[in-house]
């Protein structure tokens, strides 16, 4: 096991990069700790499968250097790296049985046979397999295969990780909580460092202790599931973390005053005089209706999801999206909203600021 | 549940019909009736039973034909199938050296069968042959038109260079359709290139493969024009195979009712042969998947 960490990375698919536009990975510096769950988590086409090829040494880097506990690897073959890594979709040796299977990345490293059996008996019991093991995996459903692809991920002891790139896509919605129970537990028990690539939010932030949030190509943050949700480092992450995402108005600021159509906004913190294009971020989950007080708006529709209510209203020609529980009232006269102050982010040029410094600072990518 | 007939479906397949009845089933109806007779000048015919089967049967000709015959489908498919796979395997993946790769490799299957004769004729005569003057210089004896061992080396080598493209582009394609995340497991996996290979690259292909083996077969059990031209069957009857027999037979010495007796016997066999592989090729398939 090792930690892993990672050095101005980037990566283009082209033989000759030219502008910017050229590198599906722009430049990542980051550093996964030992032992750890993580989830990287962003849209389709990030670079978030061609992140985790370069670190399993599938894809050589144009630029940037990887190092496994402090030594460089990046020019290491898969095999030295000694890396586990489960794909989108599941791989399995159709000639073999699903025992086979399982023992084939042990057999390679030439491990001795009794140490084989009694680790493929252990992986299946844990992944559901056991009454499989002496079947063919030909013609065995997308489910079971994915989860042969998962034990062969798991089955070695000695990874410095495992890498899963998207594993659950084609498995059933109540299996892929069952399965990502058990990865969990996996982890619990033999404390791989885990790094968990998905598009998906649930998944990532049930899966991960930490989570890394990719877009075109570059690390927006890296934080709890907490943090990413109360306090964004970047206006996607708003947008891309909760469902609906968090609601952005254009405003200008003034110390602890938000301005937006001659309406006043309390702030709870200070933030200067803040450069730049100025927005407000705020939950859909941290809006009240109110019929007093509060900014004027136009409820557009309601609807009951059974828990909680999703209200959909405009404001001064902006979308705002509101999660109320499910047995609030929505009285016929309710014409304003107003937003809990604690929870109110401000966004400079898209990203995040911090109130009460004299000059507001940048909080970059970690 | 009560299914509806509807008769007249078989108006639309009559067309079908009426096409294989005479391209196939009349011919083969008019060799069948020559079989049971003897005939003479002047177009008569008298009925002689099961006599030509009984002869044929009975002749040495026909089994040591089927010996030859058998030997010969065999070598070539134990080369042509592994040498067409490693040749596939050694193929570019992509570029302008792969589409190059890949007309080289069409182009003895373009070429007409009896032009392949002469081209191995002229090519392995020691008198002005490539072949056979480079083997002549380097003083091993080669005559392919006395020897029988080394007319048999000549015609083998001839098939194989003629039809082991066939097989390395069913193979190339076969290596193609692989997903690269097979090779991304593997590679995580840690196999060895051989366990790449057979675990992966072999199962994959085994579709194409058993098309290939089934083709190379049939078609080397027909074999006719290129040993014809290069070896017209000799020396004595050494390369002399099954068709080459048969137009002897019905041809050389006009001996229509042998000739047909011989040629139901070589197509059931040939049909006996495909049915066994067949069957044997799919019941494997359902082995695995019933498991």
């Amino acid at each position: 096991m090792a930690a892993i960490t990672l050095e101005n990375l980037a990566h283009s698919y082209l033989a000759n990069p030219q502008s910017e536009s050229d590198f599906a990975l722009k430049q990542v510096n980051h550093r996964w700790d030992d032992g750890h769950a993580y989830a990287l988590l962003g849209p389709s086409g990030c670079g978030k499968t061609t992140l985790l090829n370069i670190m399993s040494g599938l894809l050589q880097p144009t630029r940037g250097r990887i190092l496994f506990d402090g030594h460089d690897v990046t020019a290491a073959s898969t095999a030295q790296r000694n890396i586990a890594q489960v794909f989108q979709f599941p791989v399995v040796y159709d000639t073999m049985t699903v025992g086979e299977n399982l023992a084939f990345p042990l057999r390679n490293q030439g491990k001795d046979a009794s140490y084989v059996a009694a680790r493929v008996d252990q992986v299946a019991q844990m992944i559901g397999l056991e009454e499989h093991l002496r079947t063919k995996a030909r013609g065995l459903t997308a489910d079971l295969k994915q989860k042969i692809s998962l034990g062969r991920g798991v089955v070695r002891e000695d990874v410095n990780a495992i890498l899963f790139d998207e594993p659950l896509t084609v498995i059933d919605p109540q299996l892929k909580w069952e399965l990502r129970t058990q990865l969990k537990s996996l982890h619990r028990e033999f404390g791989h460092t885990m790094i968990y690539v998905t598009h998906d939010q649930t998944e990532a932030l049930t899966f991960a202790e930490k989570v890394v949030v990719m877009h075109e190509g570059r690390i927006l943050q890296f934080g709890t599931p907490r943090e990413l949700f109360e306090s964004p480092a970047h206006t996607f992450v708003g947008h891309f973390v909760g469902s609906p995402g968090m609601n952005f108005l254009p405003v200008s600021i003034e110390g602890r005053e938000a301005m937006l159509h001659g309406e006043t906004i309390d702030l709870a913190q200070d933030y200067g005089n803040p450069e730049g294009e100025t927005k407000l971020g705020i939950r859909p989950e941290f809006i009240r209706l109110s019929n007093d007080n509060g900014l004027p708006v136009r409820i557009n529709r309601v609807q009951d999801a059974g828990r909680r209510k999703f209200v959909n209203a405009t404001m001064f020609e902006t979308e705002i999206n509101i999660v109320l529980d499910a047995d609030a009232v929505i009285a016929a006269d309710t014409t304003r909203i107003a937003f809990d102050a604690g929870k109110i982010s401000i966004f400079s040029n898209d990203w995040r600021i911090d109130g009460r410094a004299e000059t507001p600072v940048k909080a970059g990518a970690s | 549940m009560q299914k509806t007939t509807n008769q007249r479906a078989w108006f639309l397949v009559l067309p079908v019909l009426v096409l294989v009845a005479f391209s196939s089933v009349i011919p083969m109806m008019t060799v069948v009736n020559y079989s049971f007779q003897d005939s003479f000048g002047g177009n008569e015919f008298f009925w002689v039973g099961l006599e030509w089967y009984r002869d044929i049967l009975r002749s040495e000709r026909l089994w040591d034909a089927l010996g030859r015959q058998l030997l010969f489908s065999g070598i070539i498919l134990l080369i042509e199938i592994p040498l067409g796979i490693l040749v596939a395997l050694c193929m570019p993946k992509k570029g302008w050296l792969a589409s190059l790769c890949l007309v080289l490799m069409a182009l003895p299957l373009l070429i007409p069968y009896n032009v392949v004769g002469t081209i191995w004729q002229v090519f392995g005569r020691s008198d002005i042959g490539l072949l056979g003057y480079a083997l002549a210089d380097l003083g091993i004896e080669f005559n392919y038109a006395q020897n029988a061992v080394d007319a048999w080396v000549i015609v083998v080598i001839m098939d194989v260079w003629h039809w082991t493209s066939l097989v390395a582009l069913l193979a190339y394609a076969g290596l193609r359709s692989i997903p690269d995340a097979y090779y991304q497991a593997a590679k995580i996996d840690q196999a060895s290139r051989w366990s790449i290979f057979r675990y992966i690259e072999l199962p994959k292909m085994r579709g194409v493969l058993i098309i290939a083996v089934l083709l190379r077969f049939m078609d080397s059990f027909m074999i006719y024009t290129e040993p014809f031209v290069l070896t017209g069957g000799g020396p004595g009857n050494a390369t002399t195979f099954l068709s080459i027999d048969l137009v002897k037979m019905a041809l050389g010495q006009f001996d229509l009712g042998p000739a047909a007796a011989f040629s139901l016997m070589y197509f059931l066999v040939i049909l006996l042969i495909s049915y066994v592989f067949y069957t044997v090729m799919m019941s494997s398939d359902k082995e695995e998947v019933r498991s």
